[in-house]
């Protein structure tokens, strides 16, 4: 039996950034990326914003396809098997992107609808959900954009996992949050992961959650893994006290620097394809 | 099927609230569809041209139905960008055939609905009576070239997928050239010979003709009382010629539309900022 959820080998993606009207030049980046995520594990990627992490997710999301290397998840094959990926995998990223103006309840309906869910099913289990996240259930009616961007979050997550998927690809699902709705979300993917047996790949600037959350964590600058293993594996590598410290000293680079508040890719925003 | 119909249903669920919580801006919308159709009606009304009145008023009708059908799918991709819900949907379990046959089927209720609308108040602005008006002949030909309008729709809809922006604004221009060689308001024959090309090959073009015919347009027999409308039989061939368009240009359309959500994929623009 094959216990490998993700399987991310010698992965390459470039964009193309135009300089002028005829010129352009290639960035790359992911440039040979690889990394395995056992089944029911939380693997952390860390990275400032333009290492690739966005990118990397993007492609697990089947958004963008690569241009070399071999992607499997839950020995589906990307992007050959996009069908069948796109039915293991459920996805929260930094910006909780919804139809605003509609409810939550109409949202997650839409969503299990799209998934070809039972409405009623899918109503109780995300009502759990919002209960567990704390979210009480008389914002269920209320407009999105009348909702914090806690709360917000909160229903993405909600969303991701209204389908009940193997697999999660959170990209910074808590960047921006309160510190209560943080913990909140951190404890009950914790309490997923031990109950479910989710699979989850975690991208964040956080280095306090990544220790509290991740089995395994790597190291992304540039496009390229630096540096894998748990946290305490790392800082001893780096002979670091701390994870920060461990990713100065291994990757040469500041984590929170240059900060966006989409938290999309800025290759990815600025270039196009080579 | 039971899930197919699910996700089709997903996307009529979605428009209908979408419209539910935008009503005032639907409203604004069917106000001012009704009022442009009535100042073109009028204008035969002035002329004390009762057979002009009838053209006006048939180009008025089915332009707005033809307009709102085309405009709706066409747009559909700009909308979810605008939302920011671009990424979540076309990472979802969905073919694209049941993802565009449930945003086009949203779009025939819309465009009925409005039809119906601009209909009701012309019939009080000019005081025409559809008396003797083939009324099956002209719903079977709108149906008929519904199809034609739908492929036309999906082709547009990816051009927001190639170029955020631009391609939003390459659907209204595409929009406005029909409008200007399918013989709306005027027939074609005035158009100059090189534009005339594109009337031959615009599905609104035969559309119109054919629903003319069948109303009793440019029959001398037909007086304000009583219409002269034409037997099915004398749109033969603009019936057939819709139905060829129709069997064309829509699997054209899906396919154009599959391989620009490739392209797109490839060059990072499947994302929902633009």
């Amino acid at each position: 039996m094959d216990y490998t959820a993700i399987y991310v080998k010698s992965l390459r993606k470039s964009f193309r950034k135009r300089n002028g009207f005829f010129k352009a030049s290639r960035l790359w980046a992911l440039d040979g990326v690889s990394f395995e995520v056992r089944t029911g594990e939380t693997y952390g990627l860390l990275g400032p914003n333009g290492s690739g992490k966005s990118s990397l997710i993007r492609i697990l999301s089947t958004l963008l396809i690569a241009d070399e290397g071999e992607v499997r998840l839950m020995g589906h094959s990307l992007p050959a098997e996009q069908e069948q990926v796109r039915r293991i995998i459920g996805r929260v990223s930094v910006d909780a992107a919804f139809y605003k103006k509609l409810s939550a309840r109409e949202n997650l309906l839409y969503t299990a609808l799209l998934y070809g869910q039972k409405p009623s099913d899918a109503e109780k289990r995300a009502m759990k959900i919002l209960e567990r996240l704390g979210l009480e259930g008389t914002k269920f009616s209320t407009p999105l954009e009348e909702m914090s961007r806690g709360m917000q979050q909160k229903i993405s997550i909600a969303r991701a996992l209204v389908i009940n998927p193997p697999l999660l690809l959170l990209d910074e699902p808590t960047t921006g949050l309160d510190p209560k709705s943080r913990r909140d979300v951190q404890e009950f993917l914790e309490e997923l992961r031990a109950r479910e047996g989710t699979t989850i790949l975690l991208t964040t600037h956080d280095m306090t959650e990544a220790e509290r959350l991740c089995a395994r964590i790597g190291f992304l600058a540039h496009g390229k893994l630096i540096a894998e293993g748990t946290a305490s594996e790392l800082k001893q590598r780096a002979n670091a006290e701390t994870l920060d410290d461990a990713f100065i000293k291994l990757t040469g680079e500041e984590l929170d620097k240059k900060e966006t508040p989409s938290g999309e890719d800025e290759a990815a925003e600025v270039f196009e394809e080579v | 099927m039971e899930q197919a119909i699910r996700q089709t249903w997903a996307f009529v669920f979605r428009g209908y609230h979408l419209t539910r919580r935008y009503i005032s801006w639907v409203i604004v919308f069917n106000f001012y569809a009704l009022v442009t159709s009535a100042t073109v009606a009028l204008i035969g009304v002035a002329a004390q041209d009762y057979q002009l009145t009838l053209t006006l008023v048939v180009g008025a009708l089915l332009w707005n139905f033809m307009a709102v059908l085309y405009n709706e799918i066409a747009m559909s991709i700009a909308y979810e960008r605008w939302e920011g819900t671009l990424e979540y949907t076309f990472m979802a379990p969905v073919s694209r055939l049941i993802h565009l046959t449930g945003i086009s089927l949203f779009s025939l209720m819309n465009s009925i609905m409005q039809t119906v609308v601009v209909l009701v108040g012309l019939l009080l602005f000019t005081n025409l009576s559809l008396s003797g008006a083939n009324l099956p002949g002209v719903f079977l030909v709108v149906a008929v070239s519904t199809v034609a309008f739908v492929g036309l729709g999906l082709m547009a809809a990816a051009l927001p997928v190639m170029s955020p922006e631009r391609g939003a604004e390459a659907t209204h221009i595409f929009q406005g050239s029909l409008l200007l060689v399918s013989g709306v308001y005027y027939p074609v024959e005035i158009l100059p010979k090189w534009m005339q090309l594109f009337s031959a090959i615009s599905p609104a073009t035969y559309t119109l003709s054919a629903c003319r015919k069948l109303i009793g347009v440019g029959n001398p027999a037909s007086t304000p009382g009583h219409l002269a409308g034409a037997p099915l039989s004398a749109v033969t061939h603009e019936l057939l010629v819709l139905a060829l368009m129709g069997a064309m240009i829509m699997p054209l359309g899906l396919w154009v539309f599959g391989r620009i959500e490739t392209w797109a994929k490839r060059a990072g623009k499947l994302k929902r900022t633009g």
